[in-house]
């Protein structure tokens, strides 16, 4: 990190003033709605309320309680699908970082046709979310689909429907990695890029192999750049809607009920939104423990180098 | 650089062939049935179109309004785009050349705000455009400019933090000359911080442009059948009775076409990008 000491010359309201529309606008998208959520989860706010939402009688923690009460049947579903969740995180997260550096690593070398491998890779990151889970919502849809004709022509073929009961989870893995892989791709492609290539030269020179320069090369240089990758993947996945929401529609196999998705119908669908903004705040509290643990590793390993 | 060993290159030419038929395989399919007619999707799965026809790019206009989606989700994404560089380019530029108090909060705040799910505030955000379409009249919800607001929720921090990366690979003793030559501070900014810093703000407006283009949460709660952009459009695809898939693969292409078209042609900016800010 750069410790310029500012030198140019300037008011002391300059960067205040540079600043006034991104706080303004951060306030108004961010700051508002969550305290509006923060209050709103506090209030007996249903569907009689919905049109005067001011007005909704105040409910205490009523709310939470009912979110976190694990032995109630609202609260065992949060708590299901929070398991789903993370489960369907970590997963997308490796893979999706373990097929990154893969790639990565096979096209640092240069030959024919390594930029048209490297544009192939990324489309799936490039296509809109919604379309690359319609591919994939036709080819896993029904029991004759394109996934069951593959497998079957190599002989694993059950005809199952991937989109039902246990399934969906899979379903909803190999989407979400599809997808999101590429950007994996694209970030450690970036990390090894600016790796000095005369490391790898020197090492050769030593008589290193290629697994030794990679372990004692690549890896730990990646390092940086692959902490706050996997924090961001973990974040994008655990808060995905998209891929679930176009996938199953509004009838969520258990197996796949993200949370999501899952908060999103105990407010909408059943026009509880007290309820819905109590979960949320819960959830918040949880991604904010996570990001600021991850952030308090990521400046101490800075510290230490 | 010196010859592949045999074992290896046997290996790279096994990974990288197993990556690309995951990676070509759903595109190919999706072609395909766009080339296929209406009865070659009703039933049973075919690879081959039982005859290539062009059908479905023409009857998917008329299936459903996806000339008008597009248009919605084009003047959406662009707007939030470009308002996503207008906020987060002054903003970068003060934290990134300025020491003051609160830039470490700045920082901080900009930096959790952008991992922060959507549903957090889709619930509120709702009740208060619709509170306000009360009280003044002016229809936040089911118009577009609500949408493009909301839509700087999730480009804005992002842009912020990319940017700031950016601006500090740009020598500071450029800034001071220019101030010393008598430029103003945003004189400074236009003229000499941002040319340098051309490909930063490019893929800041490719990351906003497509954050916006594939979003489906808010698009879904805070549309109508006025202001439908493609995310919730192309679901209208889907009838009681069937699906026209072979539309649905045709709309999903000419939809995808122009993003993936502008993402490759710009991704080396978002990888250089990507090395200078977020992934410091």
């Amino acid at each position: 990190m750069t410790t310029r000491s500012h030198r140019v010359p300037c008011g002391p309201s300059v960067p205040y003033l540079l600043l006034a529309p991104a706080v303004v606008f951060e306030v108004l998208v961010h700051l508002l709605p969550m305290l509006g959520g923060l209050w709103m989860s506090l209030h007996e706010l249903n569907q009689f309320f919905v049109r005067d939402w001011t007005s909704a009688p105040n409910a205490g923690l009523d709310n939470y309680r009912v979110a976190v009460d694990f032995d109630g049947a609202v609260g065992a579903e949060l708590l299901r699908s929070f398991g789903v969740t993370a489960a369907f995180s970590v997963l997308v997260v490796a893979l999706s970082f373990g097929l990154g550096l893969t790639a990565a690593t096979l096209l640092q070398r240069p030959f024919r046709g390594r930029l048209l491998v490297r544009g192939l890779f990324l489309v799936p990151y490039a296509l809109p979310v919604y379309t690359a889970a319609l591919v994939w919502k036709f080819m896993l849809d029904r029991g004759d689909g394109a996934v069951n004709a593959a497998l079957g022509a190599v002989g694993l073929g059950g005809g199952e429907f991937w989109l039902l009961g246990q399934n969906a989870f899979l379903s909803l893995v190999v989407t979400a990695v599809w997808r999101l892989w590429p950007f994996a791709f694209l970030a450690l492609m970036a990390g090894l890029q600016s790796i000095p290539a005369e490391l790898y030269d020197a090492a050769e020179v030593d008589g290193a192999g290629a697994a030794q320069r990679f372990r004692l090369i690549t890896l730990p240089l990646l390092r940086p750049v692959a902490r706050v990758l996997v924090l961001v993947l973990f974040l994008w996945t655990f808060n995905d809607f998209t891929v679930p929401y176009v996938l199953f529609d509004e009838s969520v196999p258990q197996a796949a009920n993200l949370i999501s998705v899952h908060v999103y119908q105990s407010s909408f669908l059943t026009w509880n939104f007290g309820l819905g903004a109590a979960m949320s705040t819960v959830l918040l509290l949880f991604l904010l423990v996570v990001v600021a643990l991850s952030l308090a590793l990521t400046s101490r390993s800075r510290r230490a180098t | 650089m010196r010859r592949e060993p045999r074992g290896l290159r046997v290996l790279r030419v096994a990974g990288l062939g197993g990556l690309g038929l995951f990676t070509a395989l759903p595109l190919c399919v999706m072609a395909l049935t766009a080339l296929k007619p209406l009865e070659d999707v009703r039933d049973g799965f075919t690879w081959w179109p039982s005859r290539v026809t062009g059908g479905a790019f023409v009857t998917m206009w008329s299936t459903v309004d996806l000339a008008e989606y597009f248009a919605n989700s084009a003047v959406v994404a662009a707007s939030s785009a470009v308002l996503s560089v207008l906020v987060a380019v002054p903003a970068a530029y003060a934290v990134s050349r300025y020491r003051f108090p609160g830039r470490d909060l700045f920082r901080a705040a900009v930096l959790s705000t952008q991992m922060l799910p959507g549903i957090l505030f889709l619930l509120p955000l709702y009740l208060i455009y619709a509170s306000i379409g009360q009280a003044t009249g002016i229809l936040l919800q089911g118009n577009l400019i609500g949408l493009v607001v909301t839509y700087l929720t999730f480009s804005l921090p992002f842009s912020i933090w990319m940017l700031v990366g950016y601006f500090d690979t740009v020598p500071a003793d450029l800034d001071e000359a220019a101030m010393i030559d008598g430029a103003g501070v945003l004189g400074t900014l236009v003229r000499v911080v941002l040319p340098a810093a051309k490909p930063g703000i490019a893929a800041v407006l490719i990351y906003a442009f497509m954050t916006a283009w594939g979003e489906a949460l808010f698009a879904s709660v805070l549309t109508d059948a006025g202001s439908r952009t493609l995310a919730v459009g192309l679901r209208e695809y889907s009838t009681e009775s069937s699906v026209y898939w072979n539309e649905v693969m045709a709309a999903s292409l000419t939809v995808s076409l122009p993003v993936v078209v502008g993402f490759l042609l710009l991704q080396r900016y978002l990888v250089r990008g990507l090395t200078a800010g977020a992934l410091r």
